[in-house]
């Protein structure tokens, strides 16, 4: 175990379930050893805002959000989201970022625009970054709402802990009659 | 030991249980309502919502006067509703403990102020705690009962959003075995806060305060961590994990207790520093207090008053540099601010508000968001249960025309909390107004908790339901009107007519919330729009239905688009489209 924390930044829209792929993901990294913090704003994001939660790990935590500029993994449900806390990524960082694009009110309105090449934009800056058909993938699962399954185990690939106690922690935090399709998500994901 | 990750408001429901607390009360307000929440699943605690935070405190009071250990929970803002109560119960002391639990909000993630409510526990005379993260929620909250009857005090515990709602590794305890014991102790001299009683009371307070901060100078939730020797760090909450993350290397004086203040202990730790830093959130409360002690410190001319604390303004009011970062965007980004969602019973109220150029007092709830365009169709919002009073009082400044324009819009929750008694002030003393009731059957925006009209308690019982039509008729309001606000034509008429009428009325707007716990409601299928009708005449986009997008790619203007995955059918699109376009797709 390294004495180093790390920063996993989760970002998406209210109602997307990042918030149950955060819970899923600090549980792993507690049954891991880790010591682990999480943070997150609810009340008004619920409805359809902008969603972050901070998770963070290491042998001892102290802040539970992540200090600016320091965030080691960006882990986006939603493309715009992604691109916005982008700046919140540590130089050698990676994003792991979901394709799909949810119109913010202005934009769905016609009045302003969604920013464009948002993926190439991201690998430019981050060439370490992983853009998931979420979407795609979780159809093959058989329930488009397995998505956030799906990313977690595009995430899972980039820490080292054991597939069997991802597997756990979903089987913990997911409700039974979808563990199934969730675990089979989950999969789909690691290959991505 | 059993570990688990828990939320700062899960920690405290598991205090509050380990500490054999029988009596919790609150009402529901970010960042506090999951409490009470997670109080429920504990058995042999009574937990239910009071309809504000005074009633909260009053249950928690007569629980405690019983001798149950009670908690009593609520937001920042709570805590003015409730302090009339609580700077009584200073005087009186409990039998069992009493925690009052405030959840302040700085950065006012959703709130209205920012107010610190370390402030009050100065005021009120009232030692308050503050955890730094789950484990000590937890701990913490044991100990205030503990304390709360050591002193014969109601005791605070403070938390902000970040305690409240992040999670982090906690052990469980194991439930006290002793807790006080329960009956009726006739004690008027303690209990009955009359001029003579009181005036015996007050310097019995005095001294407690003094003798609690001695005892705080000795106990273990004021600790010091042994660091440099130069750079000392007095802090408390979760400024605390700020001053580690940014100075791993100074020694820190952590703050359990936040007030009283244990002085002996500062003094020897102030001592041995050339520089002493107090890096705190929101107002300069410990800064204020340490500088009275005539202790030199460095404070608030380096970390800003407003907003919260984060680690990168911990170490720019340190060092003066901004953190580095690595990607700088070199465009606008489009903001996502919430909304209402798809099939909200609001939505169509405000879209007649915003028609008939009302000047709307607002309240607080999922409807404030009425204000954001293109409803654009909230004019003032204070506090909870303000927007009646605040309509009798501009109506009372108008000219009879301008008086017209004045609509009130209050949700069933929040006319329940405070709202009723500024209708009975408009009715009592004549004044007009119309008040619209946005009866949703819930609390939508705290996350549709229970409330007196709606049929279910906290704890899932069913319960009598407040009939809002009689108790307004109770009230003397002569004009009642129930309305289904997704009925968009009647919804408009029923409100331009009460408009004109020269005192007060009441219409209600009722269809439950598209998010309900219980009664679920059931969507329908979704619509469509045929493009060969949709004029691009973008009518239905001034509804600001999250569901409704702007189709550029189609037709030469564009065309609307209805997104099936998040559409319910609540057909309100269908009644502002002059051309028939929104319709129920034949193939299912
Ligand atoms: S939660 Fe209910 S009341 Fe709030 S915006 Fe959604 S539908 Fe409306
Ligand atoms: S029917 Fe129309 S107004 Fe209602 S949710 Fe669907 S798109 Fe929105």
């Amino acid at each position: 175990m390294t004495n180093k924390v790390t920063n996993i930044l989760l970002v998406g829209v209210g109602g997307q379930g990042t918030l149950l792929a955060s819970e899923v993901l600090s549980e792993v990294l507690m049954m891991a050893g880790y010591d682990v913090k999480k943070a997150e704003v609810h009340g008004m994001a619920q409805r359809g805002g902008s969603v972050v939660s901070h998770v963070r790990f290491g042998e001892k935590v102290y802040s539970e959000i992540i200090p600016e500029g320091e965030a080691d993994i960006l882990f986006g449900f939603e493309l715009l989201e992604s691109y916005r806390y982008l700046p919140l990524l540590r130089k050698e960082g990676r994003a792991i970022v979901n394709d799909l694009k949810i119109l913010p009110p202005a934009v769905a309105l016609g009045q302003e625009s969604y920013p464009k090449d948002i993926p190439e934009k991201i690998m430019r800056a981050f060439p370490k970054s992983n853009v998931v058909q979420g979407l795609a993938l979780a159809l093959k699962s058989g329930n488009a709402r397995t998505v956030n399954t799906v990313l977690l185990g595009a995430l899972s690939n980039s820490l080292d802990i054991k597939e069997d106690m991802w597997k756990e922690a979903i089987r913990k935090l997911v409700p039974e009659r979808f563990v199934n399709e969730n675990l089979q998500a989950f999969e789909l994901g690691r290959t991505a | 030991m059993e570990k688990a990750i828990l939320s700062g408001n899960e920690a405290i429901a598991r205090g509050a249980f380990e500490a054999g607390v029988k009596v919790a009360s609150a009402y529901p307000g970010t960042p506090s309502t999951e409490i009470l929440e997670n109080i429920i699943q504990y058995k042999g605690i009574d937990a239910s919502w009071a309809p504000n935070e005074k009633v909260a405190l009053e249950v928690g009071i007569g629980a405690c006067f019983g001798g149950a250990r009670s908690l009593v929970t609520m937001k920042h803002v709570g805590v003015n509703v409730a302090a009339d109560p609580l700077f009584t119960l200073t005087y009186t002391g409990v039998r069992g403990g009493l925690v009052l639990v405030t959840a302040d909000d700085p950065e006012m993630h959703s709130s209205q102020n920012e107010q610190d409510n370390r402030n009050y526990a100065k005021f009120a005379k009232i030692p308050m705690f503050e955890p730094s993260d789950s484990q000590e929620a937890l701990t913490y909250t044991r100990l205030a009962f503990e304390v709360s009857e050591k002193f014969d005090t109601p005791v605070f515990l403070r938390t902000t959003t970040r305690i409240s709602h992040s999670k982090s590794i906690v052990e469980l305890g194991e439930p006290v075995s002793e807790t006080p014991e329960i009956g009726l102790v006739k004690d008027p001299p303690k209990f009955v806060m009359l001029p003579g009683n009181a005036r015996r009371r007050h310097p019995i307070i005095e001294q407690r305060l003094l003798d609690m901060e001695e005892w705080a100078s000795d106990q273990p939730f004021n600790r010091m961590e042994e660091g440099s020797k130069d750079v000392g760090v007095i802090t408390a909450g979760v400024s605390y994990q700020y001053a580690k993350e940014v100075l791993p290397d100074a020694s820190i004086l952590k703050l359990g207790m936040v007030y009283p203040l244990p002085k002996r202990l500062i003094r020897e730790f102030a001592a041995r520093f050339k520089t002493l830093y107090v890096i705190e959130e929101l107002d300069p409360f410990l800064e204020e207090q340490l500088l009275a002690m005539g202790i030199q410190v460095k404070g608030k001319e380096l970390f800003p008053i407003c907003g919260e604390l984060t680690p990168g303004r911990v170490k720019k009011g340190l060092t003066g540099k901004e953190a580095e970062v690595a990607f700088q965007h070199d465009e606008a980004l489009p903001n996502r601010p919430p909304n209402m969602c798809p099939g909200c019973p609001h939505r169509g109220v405000f879209l007649a508000l915003n028609r008939l150029k009302a000047f709307v007092s607002g309240d607080i709830g999922c409807y404030t968001l009425g204000f954001m365009p293109p409803l654009s169709a909230m004019d003032t919002c204070v506090c909870m249960g303000a927007s009646i009073g605040n309509a009798t009082g501009l109506c009372k400044a108008l000219s009879p025309e301008d008086r017209k324009k004045v609509v009130a819009v209050i949700g069933d929750s929040t006319f329940l909390h405070t709202g009723v008694n500024g209708l009975i002030d408009m009715v009592y003393n004549q004044s007009q107004g119309t008040v619209i009731i946005l009866d949703n059957r819930i609390t939508g925006m705290t996350g549709r908790q229970e409330n007196p009209s709606s049929g279910y308690t906290l704890m899932g019982e069913p319960a009598p339901e407040v009939n809002l039509e009689q108790l307004c008729l109770s009230i003397g309001v002569r004009h009642v009107k129930v309305v289904d606000p997704y009925d968009l034509e009647l919804t408009r008429a029923t409100i331009r007519e009460e408009m004109e009428r020269p005192e007060p009325s009441i219409i209600i707007t009722r269809r439950p919330c598209m998010l309900m716990k219980r009664d679920v409601v059931k969507r329908k299928p979704p619509l469509v729009v045929d493009i060969h009708k949709c004029t691009a005449c973008k009518a239905c986009l001034k509804l600001g239905c999250p569901a409704i997008i702007w189709d550029d790619s189609a037709g030469e203007k564009g065309k609307a688009h209805v997104d099936p995955l998040i559409c319910v059918g609540c057909g309100v699109c269908e009644q502002v489209c002059k051309f028939g376009a929104f319709g129920v797709s034949d193939d299912k």
